[in-house]
């Protein structure tokens, strides 16, 4: 399958307070066409950085790309002009975000802010009609009740599942190749999220789209991830097949991080009396800016050697399609 | 009436919130957070409640802490109406761990003041004296309790992570020596690695002092794994009650098989 | 956590300008007796209204007064005027504020529709009315300033305190059981003081106006005592003459003003929220 998305050692730092943090350190992935490709991970270990690096939406003043590339269609997105970087935006890739009502325009109608879209990013100028024929399509298309009535609608007068679907259709709007999808859900309730998360797999079935999901739980990625990638502390630690990743996890954090899962497996609450106990992985995730030597995970692994602490491992891959940054694996 | 164990009995409450139009605040119409909730919790075990956002189980939870008022109905803890107990007697039988690590501590006092400031209350309602290097010392043990170090009492809340709040958030409950705990959401604002040593804790501490948990909750996989029996709240209401192993694997009640479904699964499908 | 805040409020060059300022006001004020190079209140008739000179760096008044002199006093005036009457604006404010804030019901509703009506009044009007009727001295200045001035302030404690009251440590500190006195007091007015200090701040600069402005009218401090508004009092009759009698003490107070207004634009930068993040 052919490559839609290649980020290739992808170093990005922010300041905080006057000092410099690197949130992203050589970091790779790849999307192919088609797929749906999830990069999981815990709070601050850059996933939502990657996401916003892609587009660079990073604001100059907050943080800076070091280095690495961002191809698409054969282009480095990170050397293009400020206005051919424009046509892609939005454009070619777009990107949704966990909190659809901060992502909405509050004054607006979502009418009005999906027509913007459409007058931005559509080559062919639309008239009003033909405009507002696009809007119901898409709301349509996204399974918005009503889309006749919704489109006059301000975002507050949404629920936070209708609000995701209009976030969704404005990200459609321009027929998307790739779409960005940052915790999509974790703002929602789990049946809304269940809703979400069919009508995100349906339409990239039905546009051929191909989606990079970043998320913190493994449900989702288990139930819509072709791809996995795991990312801790700035770098990813193990990537492979989805259900490789569950069945055969290689990395100890992965398997750290499976293993506290409360559900099904794990779910001893059958057996009364018996002392059940999560395989929690003790530690906490490190401070940015002040990063472990070595590999960044061993003063929590349970298998770490002194070789650990001095150099931080390669990506290798260990079985076919599963790479794994651990010396120990395998 | 006290059926053997049952430590606290809700009868029918009720919680209305009355909605107000104009200049002179006219009543128009109530929100019924709560609407005629019935359970029980018995000693030792760990109840839950769940369901979506808006079902009333937060709610549910401020009117046994007494944060709220009933509109109507009753809460008996060991056959006493806790509305006829002063707030220094409850609080030394029901204390409450909340959602946000970021926002359940005091920003501007140390942790040494606000796990100590607990002990101190509760030294003063027993009439016990209160020395300082005695409050000091508890201080010091309820963190190690929880798995914290004893020497962060002049630290400040902004200076932790998440987790490290949440315990201290325990630690202070702990301090008043309560029989039932109620947990506000817990760990949803946790990372998962971080989440898992938090139930472990809770666990531990369940067996170690003999506490009873009222477990508010929408995550369902964490409520499985913590809970014996649970109640699916919905719109105010109580839809269904009963077991772990009832509830998820013979739910009767339509929403309640709509929460089950809707939950991911852990176990992919096909490899591509 | 407090070297946080003063580690900002060091790097913000405006606010340490103020500061400075201000500290420098105040030890002035202090030692004020010891510094004059006259006694403020002689009299020199033989030579009034001289312009500035070696011997009288400022000049002298229309009685002979050395004008550097009775400013250095009149710095005493001011900086302590704006200290009571704000004070007295700060306690008041804030414990009502706190009170209306923490119970809600009807004591809010009651005590903002209070506070609704004394804002319509434009203050300094308001003032002066009062003034007209008592003795125009220092004291009722700073009592009636400090009196008009609370509700503003009773307005920003009692909506920091809708927002703060629901925060889960409040609750938490309720379901210990803690009295709501201490509630209040321990829990929830620390949280909720950074507003405070700011107007605060600005409003010292405000009061200090209010009090020159009634000095000059006649209606604040008395002659012979000194006080930047009274001595442009003297000023506006001889301005064609002596000039120096009203620029100097319309620079003092300027300067003064100016650096609480500093101090109280730094304050806001440096006591913002965003710093309860880190």
């Amino acid at each position: 399958m052919e490559k839609v998305l290649e980020v290739r050692n992808l170093s990005v730092q922010f300041y905080k307070g006057g000092k410099g943090i690197q949130a992203l350190r050589n970091v790779s992935i790849t999307l192919k066409r088609n797929e749906v490709l999830g990069i999981v991970g815990e709070s601050g270990c850059g996933k939502s950085t990657l996401a916003l690096s892609v587009l660079k939406l990073i604001p100059e003043r907050e943080g800076k790309i070091l280095s690495g590339e961002i191809l698409f269609r054969r282009e480095d997105l990170l050397r293009l002009s400020d206005e051919k970087l424009l046509q892609i935006r939005g454009d070619r890739i777009s990107i949704i975000f966990q909190d659809p009502f901060t992502s909405l325009n509050p004054v607006f109608r979502i009418g009005n802010q999906i027509a913007e879209s459409l007058a931005l990013h559509r080559k062919d100028n639309l008239s009003t009609s033909e405009t507002e024929k696009e809007i119901i399509e898409l709301l349509e298309l996204v399974k918005m009740p009503k889309p006749r009535d919704t489109m006059w609608s301000y975002p507050h007068q949404l629920s936070g599942g209708m609000q995701q679907r209009v976030m969704i259709a404005i990200a459609l709007s321009s027929h998307p190749e790739i779409l960005i999808a940052d915790e999509p859900t974790t703002a929602l309730d789990v049946t809304i999220q269940k809703e979400i998360l069919d009508l995100l797999t349906e339409l990239q079935k039905k546009l051929g789209l191909s989606v990079v999901l970043i998320t913190h739980d493994f449900g989702i990625v288990s139930q819509i991830c072709q791809r996995v990638s795991v990312m801790y502390a700035g770098s990813i630690l193990e990537e492979a097949w989805t259900s490789e990743i569950f069945h055969n996890p290689l990395h100890p954090y992965t398997k750290g991080l499976l293993g506290s899962l409360p559900s099904r497996k794990e779910a001893p609450s059958y057996f009364q009396g018996e002392k059940r106990r999560l395989k929690a992985i003790p530690g906490q995730v490190p401070d940015p800016s002040n990063l472990p030597s070595g590999c960044k995970f061993h003063p929590r692994c349970p298998i770490v050697i002194e070789d650990c602490k001095l150099e931080e491992p390669m990506l290798r891959e260990i079985i076919k399609n599963h790479w794994v940054r651990c010396i120990r694996a395998g | 009436m006290l059926a053997d164990g049952v430590m606290l009995n809700i009868k029918n409450l009720k919680k209305y919130f009355p909605v107000e139009r104009g200049v002179f605040r006219r009543v128009v119409d109530y929100i019924r957070a709560v609407d005629d909730v019935s359970f029980e919790i018995k000693k030792g075990e760990v109840f839950a409640l769940v369901g979506e956002s808006g079902c009333g189980k937060t709610t549910t939870a401020k009117l046994i802490m007494r944060l709220l008022q009933p509109t109507d109905g009753k809460i008996f803890f060991y056959g006493k109406d806790i509305s006829l107990l002063r707030r220094r007697e409850l609080a030394r039988k029901i204390q409450i761990i909340f959602q946000d690590p970021f926002a359940s501590l005091n920003p501007r006092l140390t942790i040494g003041t606000i796990v100590g400031e607990a002990i101190k209350y509760r030294l003063e309602t027993t009439g016990e004296r209160t020395e300082t290097k005695k409050i000091r010392e508890e201080t010091k043990e309820l963190l190690s309790r929880v798995g914290l170090p004893v020497n962060i009492l002049n630290e400040y809340p902004h200076q932790f992570s998440g987790g490290q709040r949440q315990r201290i958030g325990i630690a202070r409950a702990l301090a008043m020596q309560p029989e039932l705990i109620v947990a506000d959401e817990p760990v949803s604002s946790l990372d998962i690695s971080v989440q898992a040593q938090i139930l472990n804790l809770l666990l531990d501490l369940r067996d170690s002092l003999g506490l009873s948990y009222l477990l508010i909750a929408h995550d369902l996989n964490v409520v499985r794994f913590l809970s014996d029996r649970v109640a699916v709240m919905y719109q105010g209401r109580i839809v269904e009650k009963g077991s772990v192993k009832k509830i998820y694997d013979e739910p009767q009640h339509p929403y309640t098989k709509k929460l089950l479904e809707a939950i991911p699964t852990s176990e992919p499908a096909a490899i591509e | 956590m407090w070297k946080i805040i003063w580690r900002r409020f060091v790097k913000n060059k405006l606010a340490m300008l103020g500061a400075l300022i201000i500290l420098s006001l105040a030890v002035v004020a202090v030692i004020a007796p010891l510094i004059v190079p006259f006694d403020p209140n002689q009299q020199d008739i033989l030579h009034r209204l001289e312009p500035p000179s070696g011997r009288h760096p400022l000049g002298t008044d229309d009685l002979g007064r050395d004008l550097l002199s009775r400013i250095i006093y009149g710095t005493r005036v001011s900086l302590l005027v704006g200290f009571v009457a704000v004070g007295i604006a700060i306690i008041i404010g804030s414990v009502i504020g706190l009170l209306s804030g923490y119970f809600g019901g009807w004591l809010d509703a009651l005590t903002m529709r209070f506070v609704d009506i004394m804002l319509c009044f434009p203050t300094f009007f308001l003032i002066l009315m009062v003034i007209a009727f008592l003795e125009p001295n220092i004291w009722n200045v700073m009592a009636v300033i400090g009196l008009t001035g609370w509700p503003g302030l009773t307005r920003l404690v009692r909506g920091e305190c809708l927002s703060v009251r629901e925060r889960e440590f409040i609750q938490a500190a309720k379901a210990l059981g803690l009295s709501n006195m201490r509630v209040m007091f321990v829990h929830l007015l620390p949280n909720v003081m950074a507003p405070v200090l700011v107007t605060a701040t600005l409003g010292i600069g405000g009061a200090i106006l209010t009090e020159s402005a009634l000095s000059f009218l006649g209606l604040g401090v008395q002659p012979p005592t000194p006080s930047w508004g009274n001595i442009l009092t003297a000023g506006k009759d001889y301005i064609t003459v002596a000039w120096w009698l009203s620029l100097y003490p319309g620079l003092a107070i300027l300067i003064t003003v100016l650096a609480y207004n500093l101090l109280g634009e730094g304050l806001r930068d440096v006591l913002d929220p965003r710093m309860m993040v880190e």
